[in-house]
């Protein structure tokens, strides 16, 4: 049943993928997989008429989960939904399986490699070698890790040994 | 007199313990995490300077995780921000091991091979939380979210000490070196709190696979098994009784909040 309540949610959820990464401007947070719920209180059914986002962050330390929420309550803000609640949960835990496709494939044009779709390295085996991870320049994967820890909580560094360019690899999760 | 009996107050806050196990878990992340942090710029190479301050971000991650939880429990008006810069050194409840000056390479990775061998063992209790005890989600939930990256710490600092200990001559003395000095510093890890022991975690079975997860790097590693005795064992911290390296590290880390009451950027 279309109300209009479903279709402010529905509004909503377009507004959000205005609303992108700060630290990877490529992606919303739609793409992203961190919106997990949008619940309006309408007010017909008791409520204020008010708007909460469930969020959940994608890595424990990430700094940018905070300027995230201010972001989302700003597109709201603007587009006329004046009581915005962001509410961070931790549950069930966020995995880089929740990334969208058309996500993955914006990383990729943005320079950056998609996290690979099965998780290959949450794992303890030690000088394991590197994941099969193709390189976001020239597809090949002729590829080595150089570090797995790179200038964000959620990249790695990877060098591609065909091109020879050094490149972003959004690690699984 | 007045002393002891803060430090009483202090194992026990108006949240009951689990408040002060929410410190004590997150005082040990904040302050390693700060630790870490002073190898900003300094590594030994680029690459291995990111690593060491990623791993900073994200145990300053899990900290404030904590203290916002604690901050919900206590219902006082704290916050993560009062908790972290506005209690004073006996009110810190994390292990020595953590407070301990960064010294060395071979020392920092020794230390986070220790630690991230214990968090990996810990959050894995934690997550499942106790069936004889209280159930906490939100203790289970953060736990659950930080061991995914405990197992990158965990498998990073156990291929450093590797190399190390397996390296050159000068690398190999070194990590020896770190052996000695926070071989003492480790049984506090097991020595539980009376907030940890109402937590309900086995810390005497962490114990049984931490040791075995060390032997296994050091073989590797080609370095002697730890001796369990001789070196002695150095423990209070948990109970707030700590180093003068506490002091040091809360001065520069309290600072702007001391001096400038309730600055915010």
């Amino acid at each position: 049943m279309v109300t209009e309540a479903n279709i402010s949610v529905a509004r909503i959820w377009s507004l959000l993928e205005n609303v992108t990464d700060p630290e990877v401007p490529a992606l919303t947070v739609i793409d992203l997989g961190i919106v997990r719920d949008v619940i309006l209180n309408s007010p017909p059914a008791g409520g204020d008429g008010g708007v909460e986002i469930i969020i959940t962050p994608t890595y424990t330390g990430c700094p940018a989960m905070d300027m995230i929420a201010t972001n989302i309550k700003m597109e709201l803000l603007v587009n006329g939904f004046d009581k915005v609640k962001v509410t961070s949960v931790l549950t069930p835990v966020w995995t880089t399986d929740w990334m969208s496709e058309a996500g993955k494939q914006k990383l990729k044009e943005y320079g950056i490699a998609p996290p690979n779709p099965r998780q290959q390295v949450c794992n303890n085996d030690l000088f394991a070698p590197g994941e099969a991870v193709q390189c976001p320049h020239c597809n090949s994967y002729h590829t080595h890790r150089i570090s797995e820890f790179g200038s964000t909580a959620c990249k790695s560094l990877f060098q591609c040994d065909d091109c020879k360019e050094p490149f972003d690899y959004f690690k699984c999760h | 007199m007045e002393k002891k009996s803060q430090l009483e107050d202090s194992e026990n806050p108006p949240s009951g313990g689990r408040g002060a196990y929410l410190l004590h878990l997150a005082d040990n992340a904040l302050i390693l995490g700060h630790r870490n942090s002073e190898w900003c710029g300094h590594g030994p190479v680029l690459e291995q300077d990111i690593a060491i301050t990623n791993i900073s971000l994200d145990l300053i991650g899990q900290a404030r995780n904590f203290y916002q939880y604690a901050a919900l429990l206590k219902a006082d008006g704290s916050t993560e921000d009062t908790l972290a810069y506005l209690r004073d050194a006996h009110e810190f409840k994390n292990c020595l091991l953590v407070e301990l000056p960064k010294g060395d390479w071979a020392l920092t990775i020794l230390r986070q091979f220790f630690f991230s061998n214990y968090q990996f063992l810990l959050y894995q209790q934690l997550q499942n939380s106790h069936p004889d005890s209280y159930r906490d989600e939100q203790i289970a939930a953060i736990a659950a979210k930080a061991l995914k990256e405990v197992t990158y710490h965990l498998r990073w600092s156990s291929e450093w000490v590797i190399r190390l200990g397996d390296g050159t001559e000068e690398s190999r003395r070194r990590i020896e070196k770190a052996v000695d000095e926070l071989w003492p510093y480790t049984d506090e890890l097991f020595l539980p709190a009376s907030y940890e022991k109402e937590a309900g975690v086995d810390l005497s079975l962490l114990k049984e696979e931490w040791m075995k997860k060390v032997n296994q790097i050091f073989e590797e590693a080609t370095l002697p098994s730890p001796q369990e005795e001789g070196l002695g064992v150095r423990s209070g911290g948990k109970q707030g009784n700590h180093s003068e390296h506490l002091d040091n590290i809360l001065a520069e880390l309290q600072f702007l909040q001391r001096a400038y009451p309730n600055s915010q950027w």
